[in-house]
């Protein structure tokens, strides 16, 4: 546990804060989608309340499509994750930490940044709190998800495109749960079961998903 | 057995039969030159030695035991330093070796790194991204870990590429007293080796069709 | 117990048993698709609601079904594949991929059909015509995953993970969207809902079904020997067979 906590969560914690700028960038992307559609579909306030939560889990997949290339770019183009595969370490644990790691520094600050969001589409004060709840339960399987197809694609010369095909049906379940929660907000009604069925998704990718990265970082170093 | 055995390894990639039925042993104490023109499967065959890529047929044993069952073991006396270097260019050469070191398990004592450094012509530049440096520098920085981790094989693709005289000579000195002292070395390099570095098995894989 | 099946790994072996197969899946397929769906358009009786436009179904409702278990047979092989490390599993594989696309493209058309003279529209966000256009894109993917690697058995690894994503996410898929068109729509007429069908109405369904499924079969089998051939080209056995062939030819 100590050799992964020094040798890869630090590591990339301090990547992560060397390369600000870049991080920043799915989270402005996904800001400008957001602004864009109120823009483009009229600014009365009950339409965008009733778009609102599905524009904002939209631009947050799309924006982290984007995000998500560089989980194991960097690693796979220099060399890294050769190093990480013959160290001795399991490599499920490996892919584990560093998922971990790009939801901190990528999803988190989205959840941080939702109240604006929520403010910019005229959400309730109950949608708010349930879109935060679906936030914070959706996006580590955004992470989890994403990371099998970045890695099955990370060895492509051209792989950004083709990581959108073959995520955005995965991710489809996720936007229908979590905007119907958000749905269910505003009419004041519960939404525990919509809850329930995400946190039961990312339990099923946080059991299944590192074994599924590892293997597919294994394809890829074929 | 002592030592690294290939048996009847068979690699073929992209279709294309790279060799057939290899087998040899890398013994301690040994340093395997393994030589054969572009394409004919040198690379891969380290990669198959190290078990990042699997051979078409074929086994590898470490001292008689299958790899298989003893790849940690394997992994803990091994060092490979390929085409890619495995060093990030936005960390400093002291922090790419911190981490490589704390993710191999192996102790990391800042003032045995900053020697190390110091020996491979890197004084002052321990604290500086390693993208900024040259493309020779970068290397010795890769090869700097042959003197962190304590380890008996060493599977060395092309180490001596961007390297200048001295430091080809550095390296192969230190490659003869690895072998001296019980280690065993298999690499690859387009120029021949030098007398720097001892005694040699060559190895050669031909160009197939 | 799966011991009888391990041969079957060997390129050659597996290439020798799709020889066998095909013809028991082939002539059985098109003669059980023949019946059928003459049976079906020509010959059952008219839907008392729907007149003749229900007849579409010998045709939707067999692609639709079988749009989705070719997925999951896609899926086992690739399990097969990863677990035993059976480079003809993957083969197996891709080779269902196209089949199960265009099938899936079928089914999705002919349901589009229908609900032209059912809804007045070609495309209603119904759920079953949702899901399959989900599982189009899964298909879609894999096959591009598939075309996105050189080194085609690093490309039957990696379109054999993504296939077991997909699986995991087929039944959720089917039901979330099954969720919310009920939460969208409210109660509008399911098709599929009628409690039963006319027994002269089943039949040449059922038999539109199996036919369909023979076909698939034969149809996957047919391209599974041309992609261990693609494949395996340079094998002796392989050179063996092309001269064998010829060598009829000649005797011809």
């Amino acid at each position: 546990m100590n050799t992964l906590i020094n040798g890869i969560f630090k590591r990339d914690m301090a990547l992560a804060f060397r390369q600000r700028s870049e991080l920043a960038q799915p989270l402005m992307f996904l800001l400008m989608v957001i602004t864009l559609f109120p823009l483009g579909i009229g600014p009365g306030p009950v339409t965008l309340q009733k778009i609102g939560p599905g524009v904002i889990w939209i631009a947050a997949i799309l924006s982290s499509l984007l995000a998500m290339e560089r989980l194991f770019r960097d690693d796979f183009w220099d060399g890294s994750l050769e190093q990480y595969m013959l160290s001795g370490q399991s490599v499920a644990a490996i892919a584990a930490i560093k998922v971990l790691v790009h939801w901190l520094v990528s999803f988190l600050p989205l959840v941080l940044f939702s109240p604006l969001l929520a403010l910019f589409l005229n959400l309730t004060v109950d949608m708010y709190v349930a879109l935060m709840l679906t936030l914070v339960l959706g996006t580590p399987l955004l992470s989890l998800v994403g990371a099998i197809a970045v890695g099955l694609t990370v060895g492509l010369q051209r792989g950004g495109v083709l990581l959108a095909l073959l995520l955005i049906p995965v991710f489809i379940p996720l936007l229908i749960f979590a905007t119907s929660a958000v749905d269910s907000a505003a009419l004041q009604l519960p939404y525990r079961a919509q809850l329930a069925i995400i946190g039961a998704m990312l339990m099923l990718a946080m059991a299944t998903a590192p074994f599924a990265i590892a293997y597919a970082l294994k394809v890829s170093q074929n | 057995m002592a030592g690294l055995a290939a048996d009847n390894l068979t690699c073929i990639k992209r279709d294309r039969v790279l060799f057939t039925n290899l087998s040899f042993t890398l013994s301690p104490g040994e340093l395997i030159y393994l030589r054969g023109p572009n394409g004919a499967g040198k690379t891969s065959l380290l990669r198959i030695l190290t078990g990042l890529s699997s051979p078409e047929s074929g086994r590898l044993y470490l001292n008689g035991e299958s790899l298989e069952a003893t790849r940690d073991v394997f992994n803990q006396q091994l060092i490979y330093i390929g085409h890619k270097a495995g060093i990030n260019g936005a960390l400093t050469a002291m922090e790419n070796l911190r981490f490589w070191c704390a993710q191999h398990g192996t102790a990391f004592v800042a003032s045995h790194a900053y020697e190390v450094l110091a020996r491979l012509g890197l004084v002052g530049l321990e604290d500086v991204p390693v993208r900024m440096l040259s493309a020779g520098q970068q290397r010795r920085v890769a090869l700097s870990r042959l003197w962190l981790k304590p380890s008996t094989y060493w599977i060395l693709d092309e180490p001596f590429t961007a390297l200048d005289t001295d430091g080809i000579e550095l390296l192969e000195q230190h490659m003869q007293q690895h072998v001296a002292s019980q280690g065993a070395i298999i690499t690859t390099s387009h120029q021949p080796l030098s007398e720097h570095a001892g005694p040699f098995t060559e190895l050669v894989l031909e160009y197939r069709l | 117990m799966w011991k009888w099946l391990h041969p079957y790994a060997k390129p050659e072996r597996a290439y020798q048993l799709c020889v066998t197969l095909q013809p028991y899946f082939l002539w059985p397929g098109i003669l059980c698709l023949l019946v059928g769906s003459l049976w079906g358009l020509a010959f059952a009786p008219q839907d008392y609601q729907q007149g003749d436009s229900f007849r579409i179904i010998y045709i939707h409702v067999p692609s639709a079904i079988l749009s989705m278990s070719t997925y999951v047979a896609m899926a086992v092989a690739a399990l097969v594949g990863i677990v035993w490390q059976w480079r003809t599993a993957f083969m197996a594989m891709i080779a269902m991929a196209p089949v199960g696309a265009v099938i899936t493209f079928i089914a999705l058309f002919t349901g589009a059909a229908w609900g032209k003279p059912m809804w007045g529209t070609w495309w209603v966000w119904d759920a079953r015509l949702t899901s399959e256009l989900i599982l189009l894109f899964l298909y879609l993917g894999v096959i591009a995953l598939y075309g996105a690697f050189e080194d085609k058995q690093q490309a039957g690894k990696a379109a054999g993970v993504m296939a077991l994503v997909g699986v995991v996410n087929v039944p959720i898929i089917h039901y979330s969207v099954e969720w919310w068109n009920t939460l969208h729509q409210g109660a509008t007429i399911s098709k599929f809902d009628k409690p039963s069908i006319a027994p002269e109405m089943l039949w040449p369904l059922l038999i539109a079904l199996l036919g369909l499924a023979l076909f698939i079969a034969a149809v996957t089998v047919m391209r599974m020997k041309n992609e261990i051939i693609r494949r395996e080209y340079h094998r002796p056995w392989v050179k063996d067979l092309a001269a064998r062939a010829l060598g009829d030819d000649h005797a011809v």
